[in-house]
């Protein structure tokens, strides 16, 4: 081959790699796109004003979002207040104390954990987790906010603890070093020094555990309950953003009020995932200049 | 005062400790649960015959062999596409607004929630490309939700390859992209491919984006063609554990169903531990 025709090859391929890169934007902006010209439709029929104060999710009748965000943030927060304490304190062990013979067990398992489909972690809900709720809670059966919380949790564990134990290691070891010198021992150095100082990794690592939560589907489709009012406590039923879309999307006629209804939720739900992940971002920038 | 001391120490490694192993016991159940109950569902017939009597009895080939599919679709779709993405952030692009943009957008793509993925497939493959409700457009709807991860490990297995090679390539006279093809991109080939291996481990056991896109409850006989609904594992344990008409009959079935599901994801992830720690001996 001449050098003119491998130079020609070499600028065509140059231009292929290019416009795969260009693909990337396209698809985001597709998707974007595809979410809120359907709101428009929708919103073309139903007011905003009810969307966003209504008390009902009835398709057909009433369009408000409001017990599905309700339940969404419910689940959600209730899995941070389980995951993010247990999350830390395990990367916390894992990085500072844990000898290396048990972080190279450890470490496995957290990725094992986190390779478990979301459709298997539903069916735990249903068949372990939910009767264990009824009876510790007298109820009559235990597919409700807190089951929900407890899935998500175990879900959002692995992304908490990786996150955080990068958070911890990134803390210069001149740091351990000084408060260990002024005369703290390791568990003053531990919680006053390190965690503090590693404190924007682990505030990353919790945004986007929330994220996470926020977005599953399966998990929360199938132990929840999904009856669509607003919930009053982690012992109702509740339905979430996800799940509503799961349930309803399937049998809705095409490009009905109700069909574009779905849409609009979905582009709800999409701004708020991109606002959480785009603060848990921050905070993990913010951690890369602070230690660079 | 010593005394106080040592309790609280004693406390704390309590707590941390605590903790840890709690996160040991969620996977210990999930798995104890999943096996001790799914074991005994499990026999050649199951992995082999088609379900029988309305779901009853019988075992779950046509979902086995759809998420084989699935995922393969998914591969020949996703991986072309994420390797030359990684390859020009890494290999071609300069820091710059475009590649700033690039990079934000994958990010936001992996944050993306799966159900979301699912009805962008339902809007563009299923009904602008009239590609139907069809294991293509499954499949092609999972290869647009892995694309961000490919992308992202690619770029670490890139990243690897140090500059040297690149540059020693470069001044023997070889142009750019053939440096690619003959020297950055075998010397990175088992990292990519760890990184592919995972991606379709979490692609095969996911089920949102699939739901409006072509999976279906039943189908008479494994179908030949790219344009027909299909079975798929984790669709096929939703349906058995909350769908059927006779859930307490079914549940042994759903067991073996995810005890097989789990098994095959497992085992993508031993494989992809494996090329990883060949490569690593290797080096």
């Amino acid at each position: 081959m001449n050098t003119k025709k491998r130079e020609q090859i070499d600028r065509l391929f140059k231009v292929i790699f290019k416009s795969t890169g260009l693909l990337t934007i396209t698809l985001l902006g597709g998707i974007f796109l595809m979410l809120f010209s359907n709101s428009i439709s929708f919103f073309l029929n139903i007011s905003p004003l009810d969307f966003f104060t209504g008390l009902q999710w009835d398709p057909e009748t009433h369009y408000s979002i409001l017990p599905l965000l309700v339940s969404t943030f419910l689940v959600a927060l209730g899995s941070m207040l389980i995951a993010v304490p247990l999350g830390i304190l395990t990367a916390a062990y894992l990085s500072e104390m844990a000898p290396k013979k048990i972080q190279m067990f450890l470490k496995p398992i957290i990725e094992m954990l986190a390779a478990i489909p979301s459709v298997v972690i539903g069916f735990l809900g249903i068949v372990l987790v939910g009767p264990g709720l009824a009876q510790v809670f007298g109820i009559q059966n235990g597919l409700n906010a807190l089951n929900g919380s407890i899935l998500l949790a175990i879900m959002a564990l692995p992304t908490i603890v990786t996150i955080s134990e990068d958070a911890i290691n990134a803390v210069p070891k001149s740091y351990r070093e000084a408060s260990l010198a002024l005369g703290a021992n390791k568990w003053e150095t531990l919680f006053k020094v390190t965690i503090p100082a590693a404190m924007p990794g682990l505030i990353a690592a919790v945004v986007l555990g929330l994220g996470r939560a926020l977005g599953e589907t399966m998990t929360v489709l199938m132990a929840t309950g999904n009856s669509a009012a607003i919930p009053k406590g982690f012992l109702d039923s509740v339905r979430t953003i996800t799940a509503t879309i799961a349930i309803e999307m399937g049998e809705v006629p095409y490009q009905t009020t109700h069909y574009f209804a779905l849409f609009a939720i979905a582009a709800f739900l999409f701004l708020i995932t991109l606002i959480v992940n785009f603060i848990g971002e921050y905070f993990a920038n913010h951690l890369r200049k602070f230690h660079a | 005062m010593m005394n106080t001391k040592k309790i609280r120490n004693t406390f704390n490694w309590i707590i941390l400790c605590g903790s840890t192993l709690l996160v040991c016991l969620f996977l210990g159940v999930i798995l104890w649960d999943i096996f001790s109950k799914g074991f005994s569902s499990l026999s050649w017939r199951f992995v082999s015959a088609f379900p029988t009597h309305g779901m009853t009895e019988g075992g779950i080939l046509p979902a086995i062999v759809g998420t084989v599919i699935l995922t393969f679709i998914t591969t020949l779709f996703a991986v072309p596409f994420g390797v030359a993405c990684a390859i020009y952030l890494n290999e071609y692009a300069k820091q710059s607004l475009l590649t700033n943009i690039i990079r934000a957008s994958i990010r936001n793509l992996a944050g993306i929630p799966s159900i979301i993925y699912g009805l962008f497939g339902l809007a563009l493959f299923v009904q602008a490309l009239h590609l139907g409700t069809s294991i293509l457009s499954a499949g092609l709807t999972l290869g647009l939700l892995s694309l961000p991860y490919i992308i992202t490990t690619t770029e670490e297995a890139l990243k690897r390859i140090p500059n040297t090679l690149r540059e020693a390539t470069l001044a023997l006279g070889v142009t750019q992209a053939e440096t690619i093809k003959d020297v950055v991109l075998p010397k990175a080939l088992p990292g990519i491919l760890t990184g592919v291996i995972l991606t379709l481990s979490r692609a095969a056991g996911e089920t949102a984006p699939i739901l409006f896109t072509g999976v279906a409850f039943y189908i008479n006989g494994v179908s030949s063609s790219v344009n027909q609904e299909f079975m798929a594992l984790p669709y096929h344990l939703y349906m058995l554990s909350t769908q059927h008409n006779d859930i307490e009959q079914v549940r042994p079935l759903a067991y073996g169903t995810a005890t097989v599901l789990i098994l095959v994801v497992f085992l993508l992830n031993i494989i992809a531990f494996y090329v990883r720690f060949k490569n690593r001996t290797q080096d």
